[in-house]
Formats: structure tokens, sequence, C-alpha cells
């Protein structure tokens, strides 16, 4: 009897010492779920989902205060990826949080730009080049199209075009056919 | 080591999955000689021909340039320049519509040609080859702006410089022609065969190999019989090259196929044959780089089928890089019927081209119109699992399962089934009897793919801007802090030492509390007094 409770004790003892030394050895910095999140999120620091940014949206996320159709630039895609992620139902996108649109690219009027460096502090990465007083201009390459430049330009020169399709990104089309009317096979039979 | 043994190993031939026997339609365009084709009036030379980044302009509009002079070089190490195919004067530097699947236009040089011919002075011809270094002959290639004219258009100097980790022992020139129609290689191996062995021999300097094979389908007796009368006019030094036929079945043209075939190795998966130890280049490729080694000339022109039942006299001829296809019908007799499709490149692989007014690039092998019934397209059927496709798959893929997943947009499982390895050859379309699009949905897939990796990369960019952004806010934030308290410890500072007025102040407290104190003293000495008297 005291030989199985002094081993049962021991037993215990040590498996304790070990997962104690295992959660400080093993730690994991952070919540990898919200990395996980973000990997998913199109990183376009928008805001529209009602975060400010990508990282606060997929923390919120992973903390179940958030919606996963709250991302209008992720699109339907994207709900669909973060439902398949977090095991939630995907849903349509809430219109609240806008419409999925294509892809834009913000350019700045440069006859009527003035020089306010304002659109520079609202770029949430840095996409715009300027000084004081001198004309500002937008680095296409690394414009995410999310708009925050928009709003606070004081006169206006800020317009939001579409992306234009090149030889390099045009992609084929998938082929639509009479035949996918046609039941399917498995449901015709 | 397997390519050099079986190099030298007596002939024999191995086979891959599948394959077509398909109607091969070449006679009807190689029955003439092939003839210069007329010189256009103008010229237009898109800047990306080539796999890797488009040329860049070196020439402004206005300018007069001669022929063979470099109008774009190179950007980058995955590039090629281009070369004005004819004298005249740069009309403009603009937007035209070239052979795209897409339709869309890209930028252009258009040369007005004068019909001078007058050539730019050339580098001097390198006629003792075996004396230059290998990095010459690349240097060379390059500067001539030759791409594999097999269809890829991939820099062929690229090629010629394998991984220096890699061990080359194995050079293969593709002579298959495989595809139904076109027949350019077919003529110039026929006409231009002692070039053919002579850019064969660069090349292998080049590449320090000694084993070389041509690969040519036994559909060619004349070229083969070429070949082999131009091999035997040179020495000794073509000892380690043989030529071989290889049976007719599309698509033994393929550069994996041919390999397979001649040697019986598999190149990898999503690899190249140089990971085991072979090169492949087209002998269009190896005739160009013989005229750029052995005459200093670019690659200006090339050899273009012309032929279909839409076209009067269908015949390959000699084209300048950049003239446009509706000349080159012209000079085949013209359209002889209403033509429902004109194709760039063969029936099996080929792409629909929206307009006759695009040019001839450094690949564009074949120019086929077709006006029959046999173009009308059967209607498309549910897919019945018979399993068709996978019998004919020359890549050994699933065909089958590739399509279902395409369909569903399931791109993750499309790459685990090899997507990928898919050469679009067509055989699986071909024989489907549902008549399903295959390709167009592996087309379709493909760039879908590439898409979102653009579309994730870009995100990943946008990330650690983005972090970058936060980062420097607060260190801005911090650094304001932190400048604002040293600011307020300095003014504490100078406030507390040493500062005139406040001494003055202190002073003038300090003879003011003594007055006090001595006011004070008075009263109570008065008072004193009082109690006294």
């Amino acid at each position: 009897m005291l030989t199985a409770i002094i081993a049962l004790s021991v037993l215990a003892g040590g498996c304790g010492l070990l997962l104690g030394f295992a959660a400080v050895r093993f730690r994991v910095d952070g919540d990898p779920i919200v990395a996980r999140i973000d990997a998913l999120l199109p990183q376009t620091q928008c805001g529209q989902c009602g975060f400010p940014g990508c990282w606060p949206y997929a923390e919120a996320l992973a903390a179940g205060q958030a919606e996963i159709n709250q991302c209008p630039p992720g699109g339907e895609a994207g709900i669909q990826a973060l439902a398949d992620l977090l095991g939630r139902d995907p849903k349509p996108l809430n219109p609240d949080n806008g419409t999925v649109r294509s892809k834009m690219v913000a350019i700045i009027d440069e006859q009527t730009c003035i020089g306010c460096t304002l659109c520079i502090q609202a770029c949430p990465v840095d996409a715009i080049l300027g000084a004081p007083k001198l004309m500002h201009t937008v680095i296409a390459k690394e414009c995410t199209g999310c708009e925050l430049c928009m709003a606070p330009c004081p006169v206006d020169c800020i317009n939001m075009v579409p992306v234009k399709e090149t030889l390099s990104t045009w992609k084929w089309p998938c082929p639509v056919l009479p035949g996918d009317a046609l039941p399917d096979h498995r449901a015709a039979a | 080591m397997v390519a050099r043994s079986l190099a030298q190993a007596p002939f024999r031939l191995w086979t891959f999955n599948g394959g077509l026997r398909l109607a091969s339609h070449k006679a009807e365009s190689t029955w003439a000689a092939v003839t210069h084709a007329a010189l256009p009036k103008r010229l237009i030379l898109p800047l990306q021909q080539h796999i890797g980044s488009a040329a860049k302009v070196i020439v402004a509009a206005g300018e007069r340039v001669r022929k063979g002079q470099l109008l774009a070089k190179a950007d980058g190490y995955i590039s090629a320049g281009l070369h004005a195919p004819s004298s005249g004067t740069v009309a403009a530097l603009r937007e035209h519509p070239i052979a795209h699947p897409s339709g869309f236009s890209a930028s252009c040089v258009i040369l007005e040609t004068d019909g001078l011919e007058e050539w730019c002075e050339l580098p001097p011809p390198l006629a003792d080859y075996l004396a230059v270094t290998p990095a010459e002959l690349r240097q060379r290639v390059r500067d001539a702006g030759i791409v594999g004219l097999g269809g890829a258009c991939f820099p062929s100097a690229v090629k010629l410089n394998p991984d220096p980790s890699v061990r080359i022992d194995l050079l293969i020139l593709n002579g298959a022609e495989c595809e139904p129609y076109i027949t350019c290689d077919d003529m110039l191996m026929r006409e231009r065969a002692r070039q053919i062995i002579g850019g064969l021999l660069i090349m292998r300097h080049a590449l320090q190999v000694k084993a070389a094979i041509i690969g040519i389908e036994d559909n060619k007796p004349e070229a083969y019989a070429a070949l082999v009368r131009a091999l035997a006019e040179y020495g000794m030094e073509v000892e380690g090259i043989s030529i071989r036929t290889v049976p007719t079945l599309y698509p033994a043209g393929g550069e994996k196929q041919l390999l397979r075939v001649l040697t019986g190795c598999e190149v990898p998966s999503q690899g190249i044959p140089a990971e085991i130890g072979m090169v492949c280049h087209n002998v269009g490729t190896a005739a160009a780089v013989f005229d750029a080694v052995m005459e200093g000339r670019p690659l200006i022109s090339r050899y273009v089928t012309i032929t279909g039942d839409g076209v009067r006299n269908p015949r390959v001829l000699d084209v300048l890089i950049g003239t446009p296809i509706s000349e080159l019908i012209e000079q085949c007799g013209g359209y002889n019927r209403e033509v429902k499709r004109l194709l760039m490149g063969g029936p099996m692989m080929g792409f629909a081209l929206q307009s006759d007014e695009v040019p001839v690039a450094k690949g564009t092998n074949c120019i086929l119109a077709t006006g029959g019934l046999e173009t009308e397209p059967a209607p498309v059927m549910p897919c019945i699992r018979c399993g068709a496709c996978m019998d004919v798959c020359p890549a050994n893929l699933l065909p089958q399962q590739l399509y279902w997943h395409a369909r569903s947009k399931e791109f993750d499982r499309l790459q685990d089934y090899h997507l990928f390895d898919c050469i679009e050859c067509g055989c699986c379309a071909v024989v489907c009897p549902s008549h399903i699009p295959l390709i167009q949905y592996y087309r379709f897939a493909k760039t879908e793919i590439w898409a979102q990796q653009r579309e994730k990369q870009k995100a990943d960019l946008a990330r650690r801007r983005h972090e970058f952004h936060l980062e420097r806010i607060e260190r801005e934030k911090q650094e304001k802090a932190a400048k604002l308290r040293q600011k307020k410890a300095a003014l504490q500072e100078t406030f507390t030492a040493e500062d005139p007025r406040k001494a003055v102040i202190a002073a003038a407290v300090a003879r003011a509390t003594a007055k006090q104190a001595d006011a004070k003293l008075v009263t109570t000495a008065d008072a004193a007094r009082e109690r006294d008297t």
C-alpha cells in the first residue's frame, strides 16, 4: 500500500517537474493562431473591418470577438479560408464593412497636390513619397489600395483607379461551357 | 554519368507513356524551298519576346538605325537584347498588339524600313571557336539576343551556363518537331544542316561536353539525310555526335519526352534536364548560335511555317522578326476562304490570335489558318471518368483528377497532383470522348495559382512595410518624448543653478525677513519698555 502511494507520488512529482520544465523551456511567445489568421488576411491595413489594421483584426478573430465576414478586400475566398482555419461556418460578407471591389491603386493628381504631407502620415505602408510643400507621389507597387489617404487630403487630389492588367498578370479565363449547365453525372444517375 | 554511358551505348530507344499518332499535315508546306519573305514597310518589335525581364530601349524615336544594330539591351541576367532586323528609321516607341493569348498590347519599337538593308558593323567572327573560352562564347550568344527557338524563348546564354555544381555529360539537339503542320525546323535541317552541326559544335565547346545527340522524328527523312551529309563534311571534330531518328509520336518533341526516348532518363518533377546532366537545345537555336559566332550576326530572322487550309499556298518563309503576320499570309497567296481561326503555333499547343496585325516574334514557329469544319467545337459533355486522358498523358499525370480539382478551384490539390508538370500538349483533350477543353482548365488553374502567389508576395510585403511603419511611429513617439524630457530637465537645471535673478530674489527675500525680524524685535523691546514704565 505504502509502496504504491510512494511510487505514484514520485511518478506524479516527476511528471510535474517535467511538465513545469517544458512549460518554461518550450514556451511559445504570442498566440500562433493570430499569426496564422494574419497570414490569410490581405494586409491592405484598410481598417474596413473596424479594427486598426489586419493584425488587430486577427487578434480579435482569435479571441472570438469578431466575425469572419468583416474583410471586404479578402473577398469570398478570404472568408472561406478563415472559415476553414477557424472551423466556423462561412457566411456572406457583412455589407456594413463594405463591398468587394476590384484591386485599386491610389494616384495623386500632381497638379493639384499642395504638399501638405497629411496623406503620407495616413498611409499604413509608407507608400507615399514627398516632403512639405513639395509634390507627393504614390509608389504604385507598394500601394495596397486601402483608401486611407483619401480622407485627409485637403484638396481632394487623390483618386483610386483600378489596377491595370498587364501581360505578366493576365490570367486564362475559367472555361464556361454549356456542359456546366448540364446535370452533373452523379446528379443524372 | 548515366547520360554519358548512354550516349556511347549502341543505338537503343526508350518510350514515354501515352502520346498520340496524329495526321502530320506537314507535306502541305514543305513542297517549296524556303525563300526570304519580302521586306515589310514597317517592323514591329516587342521588347518582351523571351522569358525574363523585358529588354531596355536604347534608341530614340526618329533615330536612323542599321541592320543588326542593337535597339534594346538585355535587362538583367535572364533577358535578351533586340536588334534591328533591317535598316531604317525608328518611327515610334509605343504599345502595339502582340501575339499573346490575351490579345493585349505591349511596348514595341516600330521601325520604318528604308529598303537599303545596310548592315551595321558586326562583331568579328570567332572562326576558331575552340580557341575562345566558353564564357566568351556565351557572351557572344547573349549579345546576339539568342533565345530558345523551339517556342519557350528562354535566353540561350543562360542555358549554356549550367550551375557549376552539376556536371553536364550530354547535349541534345531537338529536331523532333512533333506537332502537326509545323515544318520550320524540318526545312531548316534540310537547308541549313551545316550551320546546325556547326552550332552544335560551338554549343558543345561552350558546355564543355563531349557527347551530343540530334533527335529527329522518322517522318523527316530528308532532314535526316541532310544532317548526316553535313556531319560527314566536318572532320574529326564531330566525334561523339550521333544523329538518331525517333518514332513519330506526338509529343516526342517535348524536351522531357525526347530526353526520355533518347536516353531513358526522366527529368525530375518540376526540374530541368541539367539536374540529370543534360542540356537540350532546339536545332534552330544551334543555327542561330552558328551565325552569331561564325559571322557575328545577331538573331534578326527565323524560319516560319505559314500553313493550314485557310491559306492558298502554304510554305515556309525566312522571316525578319517583327514582320506583321498579315504580310506573310499575303505572300502565301492570301486567305482562301472564310478563315475561322488564326493560330500561332500548331493545332495542339497554339493559341488563337485576335488579329493578323501582330508581328512575328523570336518564338513564332508557325502560323496556322484554319477554315474547315474540323475546327468546329463539339458539344461538351460531362466527364464519364473513362480514364482515356490518363492513358495518353506523356507527363504521367492524372488529367481527370486535375480536371475535377481545377473545375472546383481546389488549387492546393492541383499542386499535389503535379499540375506544373503538365506540358499542355493537348493529348488528353483530343482523346476526351466528352470533348472537355481540359487544357483550358489547366491553363486557367496555372495562371490563377501564379496570381495567388503574386498576391501572397504582395501581402507579405505590405505586412512587413506596415510593421515597419508602426515601429517607426513608435520610435518617433519615444524619441519625441525623450527629447521633451531632456528639454524639461535642462530647463529645470538652468532655473535652479546660478541664475543671477534667483540670487537677487533670494537676497531680497532674506532682506525682507531680516527687516521683519528687526521690526518684531523693535516692537518687543517697545512693549517691554512700556511694561517697565
